[in-house]
């Protein structure tokens, strides 16, 4: 058979040699290595106490944004379900109206966007996609949980809390509760 | 006996072709088919007097003909120049031409809005396949698009001028396949648009065939407005009989759901024969139509994305191994998604959906 690259190697299978055949030597030689991790530093951390920092680019579960007015800002153009290897994401388009101007950004929004967590493989391509900046993912697991329900998430789970009318919500998604609650009490006392 | 007409012979991109008198350069090229046929947004093949005003068909002619070999100074319109005997020409092996190409891709896209992810016609938009194969990335353009005070055109066909390009098309449509023309192109140069003068709604029998014939999102379908993405829909040939037309038709798809009615186009994005409205907009029923089976989408368009063709479905064996036991089904997706619900048929609505469209799906599928 033709080699499809040139890094195959040969393994050659010589008999074993007397000190091979003898065994001991080998076991006495693991054993060091096993005790000498005894001294060495422990790689493992004891998980829900101790919790290691997420990498900047770490793609955890999802969130629907909204612009800075608080509108969303998905209109449902399809690049991220079209995009997804899984095939994890569906959505259901609708035209906004008049009164609904101060909801959505544009004049098609997603009536329904369903992500399933049970397909999705946190690969990110949907948020790559987006045109909009409307889907991004966050430094956050997707829960587990006993029932296959509750992982088909919906636009409530999704989306993220409005700025303008759920600010301590909105301040509290980013982390920053502390900081925003002492602006506000700042801005009381003024 | 006939008397056997002289033919032309016409060298495109170093491809040489026999072709009768009077054909024009791109009508050559398409006969050969392939990357050598340039680009047209505004010519129209069934469509008397089309074509000569989008420019994206500029070729180079190298050679003049056989007697007067001289080049021709500048790039002409292959779809208005005709062929003469001998006649060399450069498409794409032509630098001048690219250029020009990209050049002219860029003032088309001066003012469109590039609002693809809401417009309708992305994925089959013949001005977003032209910037995606000639254009530049970028836009140089600094100041305000032109914008337009939004006219109704009746109940079947959604306007959206700030996306028109001016291709006369929907004009010479009116004119040719319908009996009476009620919209045309007011005003000039930047404030040019097209309208009806004073409201009034499209309202003849083959109208319809103005969204088939717009090559961007300017004229859409307002029966399948925001429905769903041309991506996700199944094109489908049917046919039936009609009183008015051919009846042959291509239903797009999503389940069984008829979402559009388009008539049927060639591989150069024109329509073979027109529709008329009744067949396009009021026969959104699978049970309407005769299907004849899955239009064929050349592979690199966004259509056949997640489209599986030749898909064997394996025999399910669980039953015969469990002794006859069917498998249990842990999870129906629809009892918990909210999305595609097979009891509700977006096709029926006649516009596009709104909020109070899926609050009522809300209540209706609480009720039940």
């Amino acid at each position: 058979m033709q080699a499809l690259t040139n890094r195959v190697k040969v393994l050659e299978q010589k008999p074993m040699t007397l000190l091979e055949r003898m065994y001991l030597p080998n076991i006495a030689k693991g054993m060091a290595i096993t005790f000498g991790h005894m001294f060495k530093k422990r790689p493992t951390i004891n998980y829900p106490e101790q919790k290691r920092p997420f990498s900047p680019v770490f793609r955890g579960l999802h969130i629907l944004n909204r612009d800075e007015e608080g509108k969303e800002r998905c209109t449902a153009c399809g690049l991220c379900a079209v995009a997804c290897p899984a095939e994890a994401i569906t959505m259901e388009a609708a035209e906004r109206k008049t009164d609904e101007e101060h909801l959505y950004r544009e004049e098609k929004y997603a009536a329904r966007y369903e992500i399933n967590m049970l397909r999705c493989i946190f690969c990110g391509l949907c948020e790559e996609a987006c045109p909009k900046d409307a889907i991004y993912l966050t430094e956050t697991f997707a829960p587990a949980n006993y029932t296959r329900q509750s992982f088909i998430y919906g636009k409530p789970d999704l989306l993220i809390p409005d700025p303008k009318t759920q600010p301590d919500a909105f301040a509290q998604a980013q982390g920053k509760l502390e900081a925003h609650k002492a602006n506000m009490k700042a801005k009381n006392e003024q | 006996m006939a008397e056997e007409t002289k033919m032309f012979k016409v060298t495109i991109d170093n491809i040489t072709i026999d072709v009768e008198p009077g054909t024009t350069i791109l009508q050559a090229a398409r006969r050969i088919g392939g990357e050598v046929a340039p680009p047209a947004m505004c010519y129209y093949t069934k469509l008397k007097g089309s074509g000569g005003k989008c420019r994206t068909c500029l070729v180079e002619v190298s050679k003049g003909s056989g007697a007067d070999p001289r080049p021709m100074p500048k790039l002409v319109a292959s779809c208005r120049t005709t062929v003469m005997d001998g006649m060399e020409v450069k498409n794409i092996t032509s630098e001048r031409v690219i250029d020009a190409r990209k050049g002219v891709v860029e003032f088309l896209l001066l003012n469109h809005p590039l609002d693809c992810p809401v417009c309708d016609q992305a994925g089959e938009c013949h001005l977003q396949d032209l910037g995606y194969s000639h254009g530049a990335e970028g836009t140089r353009y600094e100041f305000k698009r032109r914008t337009f005070s939004k006219y109704d055109l009746g109940p079947y066909i959604q306007l959206h001028m700030t996306r028109c390009i001016l291709c006369y098309r929907c004009v010479f449509t009116a004119d040719q396949v319908t009996d009476k023309r009620v919209h045309g192109v007011l005003d000039r140069g930047d404030h040019a648009e097209i309208a009806t003068h004073i409201e009034k709604a499209l309202d003849n029998d083959f109208i319809g065939n103005v969204i088939d014939v717009c090559p961007v999102g300017a004229l859409t379908d307002k029966t399948f407005r925001f429905k769903n993405r041309v991506w996700f829909t199944k094109p489908v040939e049917a046919h039936r009989d009609c009183s008015k037309c051919c009846g042959k038709v291509t239903l797009w798809q999503r389940g069984d759901e008829v979402l559009r009615v388009t008539a049927r186009k060639d591989e150069w994005g024109e329509v073979n024969e027109w529709i008329c409205n009744e067949c396009r907009f009021e026969k959104k029923k699978t049970s309407d139509w005769v299907i004849e089976g899955p239009t064929k989408v050349s592979r690199h368009s966004v259509i056949s994305q997640g489209h599986y063709v030749d898909t064997v479905k394996p025999k399910e064996t669980i039953k015969e191994v469990m002794g006859g036991r069917d498998p249990k089904l842990l999870f129906d997706i629809h009892t918990v998604s909210e999305v595609n619900r097979p009891e509700i048929d977006l096709s029926e609505i006649n516009g596009p959906a709104t909020s109070d469209v899926f609050n009522a799906k809300a209540l209706k599928s609480t009720q039940s």
